[in-house]
């Protein structure tokens, strides 16, 4: 069933293991672009991805939801498994792990499609809505939960390319939010906003860590310590320090990651 | 002094000037070129393009005019009684242009000299046998006063090429003159070449925007003229193709136009979901090694001939239709010839236009949509249908239009495997023609020009000519509305 309202605020306080990693080791042809990752994202948590650009934060994210297979020369060794099953078995389908562990981008792309459209793709696709009504309804919860139904309530058959840069993004949260996910990753979701516009997704990443499991890559130390509880760094494809994120930002055990955060590498 | 001697020799100045100026423009720098405003070979060319351009362009202006004076003057001279029966002045003066022509032969060969030319009468000797000894026919006799014009003519073209190698030469000097003596340090050669430079360029492109208008001036002219000796209602509205050259053709362009369009709907329908698909296995699915062999192998087919693609027609696709639906099969066809013989083959021709405009368009689509798409669960098919073509389908729109209007300007494909027969039939197995393959049809024939049935060819020339404009315009207006779309 499609119903938000119904999962229980208690699930907060029950921290599962969502993503397993063990050993994961990824190459781009003959570049090893990350090396022995291992880390346990839970659930109902927004877990932050921090570290110099090229670290291999993105990379690593793009693992959990496979989609690296796009890319040719990409080969990735070790485990990552998902509520216990292993996501690169042959048994599991790509597409169907990717409806269940959503993604958003860093530029907001939306489809030349109109507003309802855009967010109606993926329900359309997985066939989440029986009737036109039951669509409505997923659309409009979408869009509330992006906080965006009431800027465009009024003109969803409008074209979602017209729109402002924050609002395009918070579409493609809407979007991603409309397939019923179970985890939602974000890379650099606000790097394309202005400061009004990030205010805006962040408050959104607050209230959708109620029902989802969200992972978001960032550049930016302070977003990472405003939305995140558990934060990972990363540094030359290694995973150099995970946990807590007050412990991170106040009290690291590594000195790369205190070098990173006060701004002595990057 | 012969034409190349002239060209030759305002080159060399111009060489010449370019070795000069830069050395002047050092010179007055003290051999030291940061003193120079331009490098010193701006110098140079500057002097050499002021040797050159004035000198060249009253070449040219000179030789266009030069024929059309000397003729308006020898026409003068030619009295209206001197005629022949039933010759026009434009057959006389062609007349005295290749007796002018034969007589410097003649001068060139040594059977005569200036002074012997100058003395020839048309009563003493056979000019038509004394030119025919050096290899000008002459369809008849030389009458008296044609000899005198085409003496005259001789004269005044060689005192018209005199003039014009002195000016010529005069011209190139002086411009050598003028731009060596304006070198030092401090003159901005730079800029003045860089003006040469953009000046060439427009000259560039104007010269394409004039040929077309020159292409629609000539077709105007001659529609308008066989407008006046066939009534537009009947060309427009009738229904019936049907040339006779004795006079009292029926010429109807709607039969050539329905098998035009029908020929050409057949290769469109052939043509865009093979391109089409191709396109999008190219773009979407194909590997970078797979996609270096294949898509240079489809552009082959961009670089066939269209009479080879005829001959394909005629000899294989034609026999192999007929044998499927002629009197031994389905018993739908009658010859090999026919609307879907041209249609398949013209097809064909059009699969590499449809895929690689569609590849590029298809390439052109953001990543970032793809993977907004894979990242919500989509199948690549379900990407490709619902978001990528989508994206594209402006441009799609645009590559087929193009192709379209390259099917109804085809013809070798239509007279090789569609026949000739104009009619109005929904028959695909049937022969039927189309615009063009009846423009060279007309032609080509035993018409007079001045008849309805020669004239007919430049009024289904414009007919085209408007159509592939609308729908080339099309093309561009769909393309530009919605290209941005997605940015």
């Amino acid at each position: 069933m499609y119903d938000y309202s119904t999962a229980s605020e208690t699930a907060l306080d029950q921290k599962t293991i969502k993503f397993s990693a063990r050993d994961v080791q990824v190459y781009y042809g003959d570049n090893h672009a990350i090396k022995d990752v291992n880390v346990d994202l839970e659930d109902k948590t927004v877990t932050a991805f921090i570290g110099p650009s090229g670290c291999g934060k993105s990379t690593f994210l793009r693992c959990l939801n496979r989609m690296n297979d796009t890319i040719d020369i990409c080969r990735i060794e070790g485990d990552i498994k998902l509520d216990g099953e292993d996501i690169y078995d042959k048994a599991i389908d790509p597409v169907q792990l990717r409806a269940k562990v959503g993604m958003v981008f860093q530029k907001p792309n939306p489809f030349p499609k109109s507003i309802y459209d855009n967010v109606a793709y993926g329900p359309r696709i997985h066939g989440l809505a029986k009737s036109k009504t039951d669509l409505d309804e997923i659309v409009e919860q979408s869009l509330r939960r992006a906080a965006l139904w009431d800027e465009v309530k009024d003109r969803l058959a409008a074209p979602g390319t017209g729109m402002s840069g924050g609002q395009q993004q918070r579409l493609c949260i809407a979007r991603a939010v409309a397939t019923a996910p179970e985890v939602l990753l974000m890379d650099e979701p606000c790097s394309a906003l202005d400061p009004i516009a990030t205010a805006q997704v962040e408050e959104l990443i607050d209230e959708l860590r109620k029902k989802f499991s969200l992972v978001i890559v960032t550049h930016s130390m302070q977003q990472a310590a405003r939305v995140s509880q558990k934060t990972a760094f990363f540094h030359l494809g290694n995973l150099v320090e995970f946990g807590e994120t007050g412990q991170i930002f106040t009290n690291p055990t590594d000195e790369r990651t205190e070098s990173y955060i006060t701004g002595r590498i990057g | 002094m012969p034409l190349h001697w002239l060209v030759l020799i305002v080159l060399a100045l111009s060489a010449v000037g370019f070795f000069m100026g830069r050395g002047r423009a050092l010179q007055t720098a003290g051999g030291d070129r940061r003193l120079l405003h331009s490098l010193p070979h701006y110098y140079g060319a500057n002097v050499a393009l002021s040797a050159m351009v004035p000198a060249f362009g009253v070449m040219l202006v000179w030789l266009l005019a030069q024929p059309l004076i000397v003729n308006t003057s020898i026409e003068r001279m030619i009295p209206t009684e001197a005629l022949p029966e039933g010759n026009t002045l434009s057959l006389v003066m062609s007349d005295v242009r290749r007796v002018a022509q034969g007589l410097d032969i003649a001068v060139e060969r040594g059977v005569l000299s200036d002074a012997e030319v100058a003395s020839l009468r048309a009563d003493e000797t056979d000019i038509r046998a004394m030119l025919g000894d050096v290899g000008v026919a002459l369809g008849a006799d030389v009458p008296g006063p044609v000899l005198e014009a085409a003496k005259n003519h001789r004269q005044q073209t060689a005192r018209g090429a005199m003039i014009m190698s002195i000016a010529v030469l005069v011209l190139a000097l002086i411009g050598f003159a003028y731009a060596f003596w304006r070198t030092n340090a401090q003159f901005r050669a730079r800029n003045i070449v860089e003006a040469g430079v953009r000046a060439l360029l427009i000259m560039a492109a104007s010269l394409a925007v004039l040929t077309t208008l020159g292409i629609i001036l000539s077709l105007i002219f001659n529609t308008i003229e066989f407008f006046r000796l066939h009534p537009a209602k009947d060309f427009f509205f009738g229904s019936v193709w049907a040339p006779s050259f004795g006079g009292g053709s029926e010429l109807a362009v709607l039969p050539l136009l329905w098998g035009t369009l029908y020929i050409s709907l057949i290769a469109l329908i052939v043509a865009v979901p093979v391109g089409l698909f191709s396109a999008i296995y190219l773009s979407e699915y194909a590997g970078s090694k797979m996609r270096a062999y294949i898509k240079p192998l489809i552009e082959i087919l961009a670089g066939i001939p269209t009479i080879v693609y005829g001959l394909f027609a005629l000899l294989t696709v034609g026999p192999l239709l007929l044998g499927l639906f002629g009197s031994q099969g389905l018993g739908w066809m009658q010859a090999g010839t026919a609307v879907m013989t041209a249609g398949l083959v013209m097809g064909i021709m059009l699969i590499p236009f449809v895929s690689s405009l569609s590849d590029d368009i298809i390439n052109a689509v953001p990543q970032s949509l793809r993977d907004g798409s894979y990242g919500l669960g989509a199948t690549k098919s379900e990407t490709i249908r619902q978001v990528v073509l989508p994206a594209a389908l402006p441009g799609i729109v645009g590559a087929i239009l193009l192709a379209a209007s390259r099917a109804i300007g085809e013809t070798m494909i239509v007279v090789m495997g569609a026949g000739a027969a104009a009619r109005l039939s929904m028959n695909p197995f049937e022969a039927m023609t189309t615009v063009t393959a009846k423009i060279v049809s007309q032609l080509t024939g035993d018409a007079d020009f001045a008849s309805p049935e020669a004239l007919v060819a430049f009024a289904l020339g414009m007919t085209l000519f408007v159509i592939t404009l609308c729908l080339n315009a099309f093309a561009l207006y769909i393309v530009r509305k919605y290209r941005e779309q997605y940015e």
